[in-house]
């Protein structure tokens, strides 16, 4: 038998390549939506992932602290939750956030007073859009798991913070998509309708439904998310007493004192709209829900 | 002293000819690229996070350098018998020791300057600030600190059988140092006596590698170190260095150079 010239068996074989890649084709289709909704990251690390991406959200925080944080060592002095990420100068989260961070004690000997030449020892935050630095760790920690809710809420508030509100709002989407029940997204969606599109009704929405949510999931709970519950309750009382919603605006903001640290200076607040609701009474057409 | 520079000129056009060097800096290079090409959110400012990665690979190479050409040289002169033209020139064994190290060293000088030139133009070009100084100051403490590893590695290799198991130990010996030598006098305090004052030995005894590692001084845009400070560092590592070469020159002196 004749042997078959190389340049047959050649496009033989491309032809042979075609063919499985057209069969091929739609099923890696398949593949790439099975991706979608799992991800590589989560095909590759399975749950192991969330420890990755508590990782990477600690980084963020260090890299917020301009690389000033305690180490495993100190881990009892460490900073709890997020909401010191989210805080200005002056709030209460910021002071107790500033206890915290109180972890470098007198040094013990002279090698570690040497060291700390080499080290960061001074608490600061990042400021003047440096803040944007953050970003890319709680991108990865989002990315390995999807359903830790800060990870969201902290992005969000930096990029609307840097003016990137589309960006922010794409990003609480992305967060709403993967944790549908959670209150802290909504309310922070709503922030940015409200402060950012100045959108009172879109915001009016979330809110109410962050409400909803929370109590649904937080109202029969022995350590309820009460800070949040203040939060959502006193913004939606604000927004309403804008709208001339006064009647409304007292019972939001009557809820949130229950709820608050402060209640003095909520109750002063609804004296006054009391006062607004006996002086004037708000007109039919205002009762837009 | 000529003979301690030749014996240093072939540890170092050994690293050139071996791969090593160039897998790693390509590894470096391809995953801070990779990584620096990834867009945030849509902001090209961001620039910290890449400062990290790179500067972590050039830590993880530039250990992985010294170690691993460290490691095998004394062996590698042994297994091949070498070592007996060598000591027969006449050169003694205490600058074989010492050629060795310096060789081993400016070697891994050589290619920490090639890692630091990369992350100074990735660094630059991202951030438009140009720090020479602190980079400088983190160079050399890095280099400093590897003279340490060096020499830890060298007395490794008269000590331990094989050259794989010295690598071995002492990647966990230094990875160890530089993650808890900083805290070892507060686990010390927390212990019973007298384990609390044998650790508390252990942390005076232990070369403080940690300190050189100033990375996030770096990374954060920091302040700039006092000379005095790095002064003070290269003093404090060129004393451990003297210790482990002595160290190594007693144990190779006594050692039989026989398989």
């Amino acid at each position: 038998m004749r042997k078959p010239a190389p340049y047959f068996i050649l496009v033989l074989l491309a032809a042979v390549c075609f063919s499985v890649a057209t069969y091929l084709e739609p099923r890696v289709a398949d593949w790439n939506k099975r991706g979608q909704s799992g991800s590589v990251l989560k095909l590759l690390l399975g749950d192991g992932r969330r420890l990755f991406a508590n990782h990477f959200f600690v980084k963020a925080d260090v890299s917020f602290h301009s690389g000033y944080y305690p180490s495993i060592f100190d881990q009892r002095k460490a900073p709890k939750g997020s909401r010191h990420m989210t805080a200005k100068e002056g709030e209460p989260e910021e002071e107790e956030h500033e206890r915290q961070m109180n972890f470098l004690d007198q040094p013990k000997d002279w090698i570690e007073r040497f060291g700390r030449h080499f080290m960061v020892t001074e608490h600061t935050h990042l400021q003047g859009g440096d803040e944007r630095e953050i970003l890319p760790w709680l991108r990865v920690s989002a990315d390995l798991d999807p359903q830790r809710v800060d990870t969201y809420t902290v992005a969000a508030y930096w990029l609307r913070d840097l003016g990137k509100v589309k960006e922010a709002e794409d990003f609480l989407h992305e967060g709403l998509r993967n944790n549908p029940n959670s209150y802290e997204i909504l309310f922070e969606l709503g922030r940015l309708y409200y402060q950012n599109y100045h959108d009172i009704v879109r915001a009016r929405n979330v809110w109410e439904l962050a409400l909803r949510k929370w109590f649904g999931q937080e109202s029969g709970k022995k350590e309820a998310d009460l800070l949040q519950f203040e939060q959502i309750a006193v913004n939606l009382g604000r927004l309403e007493e804008q709208a001339g919603n006064y009647e409304r605006s007292v019972a939001l903001l009557e809820l949130a004192r229950k709820a608050s640290p402060n209640p003095a200076a909520l109750q002063l607040q609804i004296d006054d709209l009391k006062q607004k609701i006996v002086v004037r009474p708000p007109p039919a057409s205002s009762t837009s829900r | 002293m000529n003979t301690v520079l030749a014996l240093s000129g072939v540890v170092i056009k050994e690293m050139c000819r071996r791969k090593d060097f160039y897998v790693l800096f390509v590894l470096t290079a391809v995953i801070t690229l990779v990584m620096g090409s990834v867009n945030f959110f849509g902001d090209a400012k961001i620039v910290r996070y890449l400062k990290d990665i790179c500067l972590l690979l050039i830590w993880i190479s530039a250990l992985v350098i010294a170690i691993t050409t460290t490691a095998r040289q004394i062996p590698a002169e042994r297994e091949s018998r070498t070592i007996f033209p060598l000591l027969a020139k006449p050169v003694s064994r205490g600058q074989v020791i010492l050629g060795k190290f310096l060789g081993c060293w400016l070697a891994c000088g050589m290619a920490l300057l090639v890692f630091y030139v990369f992350f100074g133009v990735i660094s630059g070009s991202r951030e438009h600030e140009w720090p020479f100084l602190q980079y400088f100051q983190a160079f050399w403490l890095q280099w400093t600190m590897l003279g340490v590893v060096v020499g830890m590695v060298l007395l490794g290799s008269v000590v331990f059988t094989a050259p794989s198991s010295n690598a071995t130990i002492l990647f966990i010996v230094v990875v160890g140092i530089i993650a808890l030598g900083r805290h070892l006098n507060q686990v010390a305090l927390q212990q019973p006596e007298p384990l609390g004052t044998l650790v508390y030995a252990v942390y005076f005894l232990i070369p403080h590698l940690e300190w050189y590692d100033v990375r996030d001084l770096v990374i954060y845009n920091q302040h700039q170190l006092g000379w005095l400070d790095c002064g003070l560092a290269t003093v404090y590592a060129a004393a451990y260095v003297a210790m482990l070469l002595f160290a190594t020159g007693m144990v190779f002196r006594r050692k039989s150079l026989n398989l």
